[in-house]
């Protein structure tokens, strides 16, 4: 199966910034390009306590009407992306590459993008969040009618009662719960709450920071369903999870992410239907329906990330395709992949 | 067996969360119980674990009635009673070691360790390096590898598990279960509570769901 759908594509080594990823005939246009991205961390005064490789090379393309789900285990770097993508970055931090967001007066590169434009035009405006645990970004005191209405007029200038309902129906909620004060809301409705507030500043680009974890099924479901909605509304989403089922269940192209870097990247069901990296594959096969079958030992430390295929160094001989052990993902038949190019 | 009857337990005066409640855990046996959040599945993990105080209703474990609960728990049944949390940084003391979350139940009731911290950190994949850490300076995978070893050092012969993957990845999840499995195998019973059907239908030997 797998040699059948590979041996036909030719392997190509350009800059992953240049191969349009994932080759379909037609695709949506590009929201948001991840050009060559890392991040690091100097640990201590000039770094003499250590270098924190939060993310190194990551390229990523997202595109409007698609969910596009990072994932990998907690601690792999893909969290910083969310923090880089929206400018917040704390002062220790140094960038290289690029992270453009497209739009109808060119391209805004967020990396450099001064504070002033990233909060007068980008956070909640062009990009929204939806955080970890949105209930816990609502103001206790204020009604979620409120909170939604002072939000929509703080990024959109006005808000009548109609657009305030409006809004809450695109989220999953009924306009009478909207004068129910947090407390008085299920986990549910809450979560509902954040999600509207992310969508209030009618974003291109919606990022989705673990936003299942600890949550219960139903909820889960909720959160899914609610960011295909947005992509079927023509948003960019973005999830980064480490809960492979929820992203199974959401995304069109998937990115898999080890160490800080890319290691495999494709449409969701050709990477998720047969997995070329080795890690990829244990992730699958760690879930309960896949095997239920632990990777052994744990990621590196991102203060001291081995050089080459940082997953040999950790299962040497898992099977599949071998490893020439270089952390660059080239592209091969539409999908990107590092180290184990199946031959 | 560890079992309760007839339980009527809740947190406000005239609104119990659990009422009527029977369950029964075996030797050997896993109970997967399943359902949303604010069920009363924690409830009753928390009743079995002998960590709340039932209105009404009785649990005996082993043939013995339970004669107390919280530190009112006397010894031989609190230990003979294993639990593993949701969120294991509410569940560790922050400054300690690795090592000495593993260990404490050990110091705390005077027992000598025959090599069970060496098997059980073993098992959880927990190396010298990561048992010489704290709290903050892992990932929340790995303290509830730890978490699992300390509620498995004083060798239980019952195991309640509420929401124990919950906050971690695919991989760790598949560790912690395959240890648990091991230790239900040589005749712990076993209480799995989760929101999750799917990760319960593999694990547990006989599945309750809840509405
Ligand atoms: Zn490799």
């Amino acid at each position: 199966m797998r040699e059948t759908s590979v041996t036909k594509t030719s392997v190509t080594k350009t800059p992953v910034a240049n191969a349009d990823t994932f080759t379909g005939t037609r695709q949506p246009a590009s929201a948001l390009t991840v050009d060559r991205l890392s991040v690091r961390f100097r640990l201590g005064r000039k770094g003499k306590a250590g270098i924190v490789h939060a993310a190194a090379d990551v390229s990523l393309r997202l595109r409007r009407g698609r969910v596009l789900a990072l994932v990998g285990e907690s601690g792999c770097g893909k969290s910083v992306l969310t923090s880089a993508l929206l400018g917040l970055l704390p002062a220790n931090a140094q960038t290289r590459g690029r992270a453009l967001l497209h739009g109808p007066g060119g391209d805004l590169d967020l990396c450099t993008a001064p504070e002033r434009r990233m909060s007068r035009q980008v956070r909640g405006r062009r990009i929204g969040l939806v955080p970890q645990s949105a209930a816990s970004h609502l103001t206790p005191v204020r009604t979620a009618r409120s909170q939604l209405a002072e939000s929509m007029r703080h990024l959109r200038g006005a808000a009548s009662r109609s657009d305030v309902d409006a809004l809450a129906e695109r989220a999953g909620l009924a306009p009478a719960s909207l004068d129910a004060y947090p407390h008085e809301l299920s986990g549910g409705m809450a979560q509902r709450v954040g999600f509207a507030l992310a969508l209030a500043g009618e974003p291109d680009v919606l990022l989705a920071d673990e936003p299942t974890t600890g949550l219960d099924r139903a909820l889960v479901d909720h959160v899914t369903d609610g960011l295909a909605t947005a992509a079927a509304e023509d948003t960019a989403v973005l999830l980064i999870t480490h809960d492979l089922a929820a992203g199974r269940r959401v995304a069109d192209d998937v990115a898999v992410m080890y160490a800080g870097r890319i290691v495999e990247a494709g449409p969701a069901g050709d990477v998720f239907a047969d997995p070329w990296h080795p890690y990829t594959r244990g992730l699958l096969g760690a879930l309960p329906d896949g095997g239920f079958e632990p990777i052994p030992g744990h990621p590196p430390e991102l203060t001291d990330v081995p050089d080459g295929c940082a997953f040999c160094a950790r299962v040497p001989d898992a099977p599949g395709p071998p490893c020439n052990g270089d952390p660059e993902p080239v592209a091969v038949g539409g999908r990107l992949i590092a180290g184990h190019v199946p031959c | 067996m560890l079992s309760a009857k007839d339980l009527v337990v809740g947190y406000r005066r005239g609104r119990p969360v659990l009422d009527g409640v029977d369950v029964e855990l075996h030797p050997g046996a896993t109970l997967g119980l399943a359902g949303p959040s604010a069920c009363g599945k924690s409830t009753l993990a928390a009743v079995l674990a002998l960590l709340l105080e039932p209105w009404s209703g009785s649990v005996t474990l082993d043939g013995q009635p339970v004669r107390g609960f919280r530190h009112r728990a006397p010894a031989t049944q609190r230990t003979a009673i294993g639990v593993v949390f949701q969120q294991p940084r509410l569940a560790v003391e922050p400054r300690w070691t690795l090592d000495a979350v593993v260990r404490a139940p050990l110091v705390a009731s005077r027992r000598r360790d025959d090599g069970i911290v060496a098997e059980l950190t073993e098992a959880v994949g927990l190396t010298r390096e990561l048992l010489a850490r704290r709290p903050h300076e892992v990932s929340d995978g790995q303290l509830q590898r730890a978490c699992l070893a300390r509620a498995l050092v004083l060798r239980p012969r019952y195991l309640i598990c509420d929401e124990m993957t919950s906050m971690v990845d695919a991989s760790t999840t598949a560790l912690l279960v395959r240890l648990v499995r091991s230790v239900a195998a040589e005749g712990t019973g076993v209480l799995a509570v989760s929101h999750d059907d799917a990760l319960l239908e593999a694990w547990a030997d006989d599945v309750v769901r809840w509405r």
